[in-house]
């Protein structure tokens, strides 16, 4: 293909530009296993009343010393609420809906998950700070969506 | 009105409206997030015209514009419009799917946003209005293929009409695109809707709205750079520097826009890591186009300032006609997509994702993009398209070219702000930023802020479309002048392989099915439950 030299160049520099991007992302996810919440679990969200985990949700610390962290959202709360977690230990948080789409958002870190409706979303967090976080949902789930906050409180 | 035309400015007109009824809403969704008092704010109201806000703006403004753009380049590059009367019947459709979908949003049956994410629950009148235009943009595709056809029996061997080129890969993409959210719409949210089935499932549904959704955004996107490789060089009085690049970048956009819809899920459970990442390589692969197109077109410009008379290495700038509305308003889209563009590359990073989903950074993102890149140039092409279209003159040219530049400040304030209170953690698309008295110190001065760049970005819409409105009732009749297009200095002497559409078109339908098959097949052999619909209050 006959194309302009200067153009040639700047094509080569682009490429070396996705290329960098790409690998950036792809060498840690393949050293590091750095994913993000990709779980796979499914359950049936008219029963959560009913759901073993999910009924009242909580934190449980588990003989390995890992804290687990069960979540369920619905229009226009987070239960339980407020959490309470150590600081410095890596927190698995378990995270599903009652009704619609909510977001599971800790303001100000990268604790980040989608809660749906008949799925659960885990994630793997460790809080490095104590203090007080919002919780916030964000994902649009009605008319007091921007009441559903929520507390983490970080020891 | 001069005759030919009259279609395709039945569009724009749909269009316009469109816009400045959204504009409108956009400017009291800014101050409601910013917590400043107006008399009606209310939550029903912010919500609900937030849903009106994203589908006039989304939908309605930019598929109508787009075919109108699609009307024009067909009759002028091609010299013909095969079967105008399915284009009329195709207006009609559109026009009352657009009515009803706004029916039901405006008394507050739909407020489910423009994303309508099930399990809420809109009104069925919604969806099948929703679906109306998309339907109509089916028919217009196929008129313009129509079209091509018959341009291709009297030009056998020739290369395809750049614009034209452009336009096709436009319309396959659509065609693709579309298929998922009709099988999300028409397969699964219509029958809900109505009571014929009891549960959905939102996981599958988000799927295959986001096969549709990311797409979406390059079917925006294409129109404007048509318009950027054959327009834009020619209103600065350059030459297109590269031919064969164009049809390149436009086939490459047509592989590469649709097998990347994950990105838009990283946080979402269901869908595994490796088909996340699988997607992400795809999703940086679709910036290398993009990348070609900033070196093709400033390319073009600095021809044009060379023309002029340049000597120096950036001197040329300087020669461009930026007073030119079409030309302001497309330079300035340009540099809105500088920084879109690095934007999309950060969201598209999942480590860094995981920080700014569903924050006002998307909002601030997709305002560059969308509410700059794209809407601008369709804003510059206005002015262009309307003496041509009607035979008349600009009305008030000096608003036509204080306009764009207005837009442009007004976005940059808008944006930044919500980029920078995203980065803090404040969410996307709340009533109030305050969140419940929760939250207020970390970002109300840039919910304020933001409140401010609306105000002077709904100055703009105004000017916009007073513009037009002045121009389409008063304008002073003129000879239309002619539609040009940028002449390439290098033209292509014959159709090479960038214009095998039928080739690139079937490795487009490879890849999506390669990217979409397994992880829907995975994750559709779960148990699964289901669930029914919700009302928004």
């Amino acid at each position: 293909m006959n194309i302009d030299l200067y153009e040639r160049i700047w094509m080569w520099a682009a490429s070396a530009l996705v290329v960098m991007f790409l690998a950036a992302i792809l060498v840690p996810a393949a050293v590091q296993a750095i994913h993000p919440p990709s779980h796979v679990e499914t359950l049936d969200p008219t029963k959560l009343a009913e759901h073993p985990e999910f009924a009242t949700g909580g934190v449980n610390t588990r003989s390995d010393g890992s804290v687990v962290v069960s979540v369920a959202a619905s229009m226009f709360a987070f239960t339980p609420n407020p959490i309470e977690v150590p600081a410095n230990a890596p927190i698995t948080f378990r995270i599903t809906s009652a009704d619609v789409i909510h977001g599971f958002q800790v303001v100000g870190t990268n604790a980040n998950a989608m809660a749906i409706p008949g799925y659960v979303s885990q994630m793997t967090v460790t809080f490095a700070t104590p203090g007080r976080y919002i919780i916030a949902c964000h994902e649009y789930c009605g008319l007091f969506h921007h009441e559903m906050v929520g507390t983490l409180i970080v020891r | 009105m001069a005759g030919k035309h009259t279609l395709a400015a039945s569009h724009i007109g749909v269009a316009v409206a469109a816009f400045g009824v959204a504009s409108f809403m956009g400017v009291l969704q800014a101050l409601s997030m910013a917590d400043i008092a107006f008399p009606w704010r209310s939550e029903s109201l912010y919500y609900m015209t937030l849903t009106a806000h994203g589908v006039l703006m989304a939908l309605v403004f930019t598929t109508f514009f787009i075919m109108g753009l699609g009307y024009v380049l067909a009759r002028e590059s091609l010299g013909r419009i095969v079967g105008q009367a399915a284009g009329w019947l195709a207006f009609g459709l559109g026009t009352a799917g657009a009515a009803a979908a706004a029916v039901t949003i405006l008394r507050g049956q739909s407020t489910v946003l423009y994303t309508f994410y099930p399990p809420l629950q809109a009104h069925p009148l919604f969806y099948i209005g929703a679906t109306l235009i998309v339907v109509a943009s089916w028919i217009w595709g196929a008129i313009i293929i129509a079209s091509f056809r018959a341009w291709r029996r009297e030009h056998r061997g020739e290369p395809i009409p750049l614009p034209i080129h452009g336009l096709l890969a436009t319309i396959i993409l659509w065609y693709l695109a579309t298929t998922g959210l009709a099988i999300e719409v028409v397969g699964m949210l219509i029958p809900w809707s109505l009571g014929w089935v009891e549960k959905i499932d939102p996981m599958v549904a988000r799927i295959y709205f986001w096969w549709f959704g990311h797409p979406l955004v390059y079917f925006w996107l294409m129109p404007a750079y048509i318009l950027w490789y054959n327009v834009l060089p020619q209103i600065a009085g350059g030459r297109l520097f590269s031919d064969r690049l164009t049809r390149m970048v436009f086939i490459l956009f047509l592989l590469l826009s649709t097998p990347v819809g994950f990105h838009h899920q990283f946080s979402d459970p269901g869908i595994s890591a490796g088909w996340k990442l699988a997607h992400t390589v795809t999703t940086y692969a679709v910036l290398y186009p993009s990348f070609v197109t900033a070196f093709t077109v400033i390319a073009s410009l600095e021809i044009a300032g060379r023309m002029k008379g340049a000597k120096g290495l950036f001197n040329w700038i300087a020669r461009l006609p930026w007073s030119d509305p079409f030309f302001a308003s497309v330079a300035l889209a340009m540099i809105g997509f500088a920084f879109g563009g690095f934007g999309g590359a950060i969201n598209a990073a999942y480590a860094m994702n995981a920080l700014v989903h569903n924050t006002a950074f998307i909002q601030g993102h997709f305002h560059v993009t969308l509410g700059t890149t794209v809407a601008l140039t369709f804003m510059g092409a206005t002015y262009w398209m309307l003496p041509r279209m009607l035979g008349r003159e600009l009305r008030a040219p000096a608003l036509a070219r204080i306009q764009p530049y207005l837009w442009f400040f007004g976005m940059t304030i808008f944006s930044t702000s919500y980029h920078i209170a995203g980065i803090r953690g404040l969410p996307r698309r709340v009533y109030s930023g305050a969140l419940n008295g929760t939250a207020g110190g970390d970002w109300h001065g840039l919910t304020v802020a933001a409140a401010v760049g609306g105000v002077i970005l709904f100055a703009s819409a105004l000017a916009y479309v007073i513009v037009v409105v002045a121009t389409w009732t008063s304008g002073r009749r003129i000879d239309a002048p002619p539609f040009e297009f940028a002449v390439p200095l290098r033209p292509e002497p014959v159709a090479g392989v960038w214009d095998r559409f039928g080739l690139w078109t079937a490795l487009a339908i490879v890849l999506v099915v390669l990217a979409y098959a397994y992880p829907l097949a995975q994750l559709l052999s779960h148990p699964r439950y289901g669930s029914p619909g919700f009302q928004p209050f």
